[in-house]
């Protein structure tokens, strides 16, 4: 070790408070680390990479998701899932819409934040097209439907028979 | 000194006056709502006791003496000069006279009405009592050496200042407790995570300062707001039972269904919380949590927001009602029925004395909170309402204000969260209220078109 | 340092820039305890406000979102202002002391790190007066209630945390470098006094984690001002991650508060057992333990923001582990007194609150580590029960039990005797009567953080409100000891107490305003 980086001097104290520092700011991908890996809340992964022959083949088994819409902050968009729940076999592709309309005097840019619960599911739901990719911005009083197309992963954990999907609704006008 | 260590049988006569018989112990016990093993635990003790009754009189401290005529138990006072019958007496003592209290009380956990709530009520007992004889004997050990080792009783001072064996013993004991106290806490969370399907789902939104729910797959949402009047909070009027724990709309839910509760916020993070459930979960903006109950018995079960989420953090509470499935499905087609007649509202003829009457209670419960009952609002967050220029202005302008909000000053849309006819009677009452006299009405029918052409 | 050795035994300097330009650790000691005292009146002048308001239920004396100001202001001001400065105040005074030093390893250091308190803090109250009111999110300030919904203040805020930490942190380096190199020959690391050794453990967690508040707090100000979007889900960041990045920080921070205090007990209790203390060495492993351990409990503040079950878990049992090194300490402090010779003066009479009202403080800390009975405790008044139980008789308690222990030392006068003890029972029955009911009122279900309650909880808070202004009032009499003593308390002698030992009393009484420029031998007496 070099001499000036003893922890009993004052140089290599105040190295320990610099690596600290930056070790705050390294909690933030590494949080990012550990909900991938845990599945903490609820966070889903980007759009779904692999080819169409390779998806996972249909199973028997049945499941039931169940879609959710929230504006944060009451947006004054209406923001709705066609359906709002749907049984689906595991591994089966399906597609659904969500309705939305800007009901505002001004445009708005928006983005959609997605989140699953149980959260350990979260893994186990694949989005191959999603609006939640991209920025949506909408023009005043203008109307839109968001397609989404999904499966879930068959190795979704036995005991999960329901599972949510939550999209929020934020207005990102200001920061673009 | 000498007459505190023999107490004369008149005395002890004067101080317990009937020697009170087990039976009539155990009755007292029952009246002041002692669970069963907490009597059947004071039994084992007095039983001992009596047994360890010796013949020759005995050396008595004060406190000792005080002690006994505390726990009331008049079997009997003779107790050796020994630190085990001494520790268990305090046992006692302090089982008769710490925690029945609470219960009585219920200024203690309440033990609601599921299997959860019920096993984490018996959790935090068995803890409780585990670190209750924890405490009691640390303190005792404590205090008995405070008393007798004291200068001024010419104690002199031993010089020991270390001893491997009994450090190694008292950092192993309370592992050991540690994992007992463990193994129960794990079953029962591991029961709180199971995921077995639930009969109904329901998601809770918290909005600042109010709860929104929404039935999945029910077509039926509503908000829930604090139902308290302003002026029982501000003193002006006596306070209700129920102050600051009831709403306008209870959840309504059925009893022994499967309730999945989905959470997630509008804005900051709000913490849905009932005790009777033992369903705490925080409701975080743009992720959803969940939770689930299963209630055993019908009732009416009140929580309240625990996370602080601003300024009225303290008035957002939760009423819960359970009910019979039966009761519960007539409830939820009467919701059904009263969004269709709601929708209906819109085509009736309104008069101004009506609309008037229905926007002073809108604007009680929605818009009071931050512009004041008497429209003064509270500067420069919340403008005043009274003599307010948009107030006094053009209809539309006003309307638009109230359907759209106001996002970057905190105002919400008033559109998606109140009925058409609720939006046109809280726009004529501020219109026509205090100071505002522009003597014209909005009626629903007006608010629909507008909102319909955007 | 140079001009003090050749300037030898000069008294101090005349005036003001005494105080201003001092690198005397006496003065900055003394400096740092009163600047502490001060605010621990501001603090409890707003805890003031909050009891009066919750005196009964209903809005009387104050709105909700100035009670929400003063709740968070009380936090930060006790947290960051009274409790901490005592420590490093007493740290300045007893270190170079109890090592047998002539001052501070980094006199000019010393002097700074103290002068940016006030600075801090005065950008800290002014936010009371600016428009939209001080902060108002609690002293937690959990995102987004303190980025996106904050008032304008949230910036001054940010600076004068910053502020605070950097002053932290050069204390905490100072007092290592000086204990690290500047013993008297003959100590080894194994001799320090355990007041020394807290607080080495104590200043190692102090640059461990106020870094990682200020990265926290720069992450908020960066998300406030600069766009970013650490803690706001709109922009792909997470509110959660802002309690994990905090609670990092803060559970460590329980930590800083109540080390030290430990050390000032294990100083004590020996001293009027006239004994020795029971397991040093174990001591110095338990507390050592609990520095590490805390920094893997974090998410025990977090039960309910809905972890997986394993995570849940992990922080449950790593926070029941901390039990058994603080259990260790615990019954080393009573088998010091059992068979000793005792006798109960103020500072004993405060150790032997502190023992047991911090075990008191303990107990429900580990009732509050069991998950599943946590989501009924969580932020209720059980929590604020718990964590006043091992900060105020606990750190506060282990404060004015130092400054009782050593004042005779300092200003070479014996405090009355009489008044310390009418001092002690006082605020002990003060204390209880404040904090005991708030189990009751949190497990009967009354949430933390609220102006107004509904009407079962209003016996008991009426009772915490009286015991409350008792606690309050009764440190006005502690204030009035103190200026009695420095004005006219009678001389005390060279050993005040019969069973102290350690180097810090073998200096003359009062201590001259240098000591040891020639470094004692350890292990002559």
């Amino acid at each position: 070790m070099k001499r000036w980086l003893t922890p009993t001097k004052p140089s290599g104290l105040l190295a320990i408070v610099v690596l600290m520092f930056g070790f705050g700011f390294m909690l933030v991908p590494l949080y990012d680390v550990f909900c991938e890996i845990t599945g903490l809340n609820g966070k889903t992964g980007g759009p779904y990479q692999a080819q169409a022959e390779t998806l996972p083949v249909t199973s028997e088994r049945q499941v039931t998701i169940q879609f959710v819409a929230n504006r944060n902050d009451n947006l004054p968009w209406s923001f709705a899932p066609e359906q709002e729940q749907m049984k689906l076999a595991v591994g089966e592709r399906k597609q659904t819409v969500f309705s939305v309309s800007n009901s505002y005097d001004r445009p708005v840019v928006a983005r959609v934040i997605p989140s699953v619960s149980p959260a350990r599911a979260a893994d186990y739901l694949n989005k191959i097209e999603c609006f939640c990719f991209q920025k949506q911005p909408l023009q005043a009083g203008e109307a839109k439907e968001f397609p989404l197309v999904f499966f879930i992963d068959p190795d979704l954990p036995e005991d999960i028979t329901k599972l949510t999907l939550s999209y929020t609704l934020f207005d990102i006008s200001d920061t673009d | 000194m000498t007459e505190n260590i023999t107490v004369p049988s008149q005395m002890q006569r004067r101080i317990i006056p009937a020697r009170l018989s087990f039976f009539r112990f155990f009755k007292a016990l029952n009246y002041l709502g002692y669970p069963d093993w907490q009597k059947q635990t004071i039994l084992i003790f007095l039983v001992w006791d009596w047994k360890n009754k010796k013949k020759r009189p005995i050396l008595r401290t004060k406190s000792n003496f005080y002690l006994q005529r505390a726990t009331n138990d008049g079997c009997t006072i003779r107790c050796k000069e020994n630190a085990m019958c001494r520790l268990l007496h305090l046992f006692s003592t302090a089982l008769v006279l710490t925690p029945a209290p609470l219960v009585a009380l219920e200024f203690n956990m309440p033990a609601g009405v599921t299997d959860t709530s019920q096993s984490v009520f018996n959790l935090h007992m068995t803890i409780f009592y585990i670190c209750l004889v924890i405490g009691i004997i640390v303190f005792g050990i404590m205090f008995w050496s405070i008393f007798h080792h004291r200068k001024s009783k010419g104690a002199k001072a031993a010089q020991f200042h270390g001893s491997v064996l009994v450090e190694v013993i008292w950092t192993l004991i309370p592992l050991l407790i540690l994992i007992a106290m463990a193994i129960p806490a794990t079953t029962t969370l591991t029961d709180m995570y199971d995921a077995t399907e639930s009969d109904l789902d329901i998601q809770v939104t918290g909005h600042q300062w109010k709860w929104h729910y929404k039935y999945i797959g029910e077509d039926v949402d509503f908000f829930s707001i604090l139902a308290t009047s302003r002026e029982e909070i501000e003193n002006r009027k006596q306070k209700n039972p129920n102050y600051l724990l009831e709403v306008d709309n209870a959840l309504v839910v059925p009893t022994n269904k499967k309730i999945r509760f989905l959470f997630t916020s509008n804005d900051v993070i709000h913490s849905w919380w009932v005790p009777d459930l033992a369903v705490k979960k925080d409701a975080i903006p743009g992720f959803i949590n969940e939770s689930w109950t299963l209630i055993n018995e019908p009732g009416t079960y009140r929580g309240q927001c625990a996370e602080l989420c601003g300024k009225h953090h303290a008035f957002m509470p939760i009423e819960v009602k359970a009910v019979p499935e039966v009761e519960y499905l007539a409830w939820l087609d009467a919701q059904k029925a009263s969004k269709l007649a709601a929708a209906g509202a819109v085509d009736k003829d309104w008069s101004k004395d009506e609309l008037m009457a229905a926007g002073a209670s809108v604007y009680e419960k929605n818009c009071a909170v931050c512009h004041q009952a008497d429209g003064s609002g509270l500067p420069p967050a919340f403008p005043p309402l009274n003599g307010s220029a948009i107030v006094q202005g053009d209809k539309t302008g006003h309307m638009q204000l109230v359907i759209n909000g106001r996002q970057e000053k905190g105002m919400p849309a008033f559109g998606a969260q109140l009925s058409v006819a609720d939006i046109a009677a809280v726009i004529t009452y501020e219109r026509n209220s205090w100071d505002n006299q522009t003597g014209d009405m909005v009626s629903p029918a007006e608010v629909q078109s507008l909102m319909d052409s955007q | 340092m140079s001009t003090h050795t050749e300037a030898g035994h000069h008294g101090p300097a005349k005036g003001i820039s005494r105080w201003i330009l001092t690198t005397n650790h006496k003065d900055i000691g003394t400096m740092y305890l009163v600047f502490s005292l001060i605010m621990l009146f501001i603090g409890g002048s707003m805890a003031f406000v909050i009891r009066a308001e919750l005196f009964q239920p209903g809005l009387q004396l104050v709105m909700p979102e100035f009670f929400n100001q003063m709740t968070t202001m009380h936090g930060l001001i006790m947290v960051f202002g009274a409790v901490m400065p005592a420590f490093v105040g007493l740290a300045n005074w007893q270190v170079p002391l109890m090592i047998g030093a002539p001052d501070m390893a980094l006199p000019r250091l010393n002097n700074l790190s103290f002068w940016i308190l006030p600075f801090a803090f005065s950008m800290l109250l002014a936010t009371l007066l600016m428009p939209g009111g001080a902060p108002d999110f609690g002293w937690t300030f959990y995102a987004p209630l303190s980025t996106t919904y904050a008032p304008p203040s949230v910036t001054f805020f940010i600076f004068a945390i910053h502020m605070m930490g950097i002053s932290s942190i050069l204390g905490a380096i100072n007092i290592i470098v000086t204990i690290f190199n500047m013993r008297a020959p003959g100590m080894k690391m194994m001799d320090l006094p355990l007041f020394v050794w807290t607080w080495l453990i104590t200043a190692f967690l102090l640059i461990a984690v106020m870094p990682v508040l200020a990265a926290v707090v720069t992450m908020m100000l960066m998300d406030v001002h600069f766009g970013t979007s650490f803690f706001n889900a709109a922009g792909g960041g997470d509110p959660v991650l802002f309690q994990h990045v905090f609670w990092f920080f803060a559970h460590p921070e329980v930590y800083i508060m109540v080390l030290p205090a430990f050390g000032i007990v294990s100083q004590i209790v020996p001293t009027f057992a006239r004994k020795p203390l029971f397991g040093y060495h174990s001591m110095v492993y338990a507390t050592a333990s609990i520095a590490i351990l805390s920094f893997i409990v974090w998410a025990h503040h977090m039960f309910t923001v809905g972890m997986p079950l394993v995570g849940e878990l992990f922080f449950m049992y790593s926070t029941m582990l901390i039990a058994v090194p603080t259990g260790v300490k615990v019954f080393n402090w009573v088998s010091t007194m059992f068979r000793g010779s005792m006798t109960f003066e103020t500072p004993m009479l405060f150790a032997i609150a502190f023992i047991v009202l911090f075990t008191i403080g303990g107990l429900s800390g580990l009732m509050l580590a069991i998950a599943p009975a946590d989501f009924q405790y969580h932020d209720t008044y059980f929590v604020v029960a718990h964590f006043h139980y091992v900060l105020v008789p606990g750190a506060v308690f282990g404060i004015i039990a130092g400054v009782y222990y050593w004042l005779p030392k300092w200003c070479g006068k014996m405090y009355d005797e009489k008044l310390g003890q009418w001092h002690f029972w006082l605020s002990f029955i003060g204390v209880n009567l404040t904090f005991f009911p708030m189990h009751f009122v949190g497990l009967a279900g009354m949430p933390r953080r609220i102006p107004d309650y509904a009407l079962q909880f209003a016996d008991f808070n009426m009772l915490t409100s009286l015991g409350a202004f008792l606690f309050g009032t009764t440190q006005l009499l502690f204030v009035y000891i103190l200026i009695k003593t420095v004005r006219k308390g009678k001389p005390a002698p060279q050993l005040p107490w019969d069973g102290a030992k350690g180097l810090e009393w073998t200096v003359p009484t009062p201590a001259p305003y240098h000591t040891f420029a020639t470094p004692p031998v350890f292990g002559d007496k």
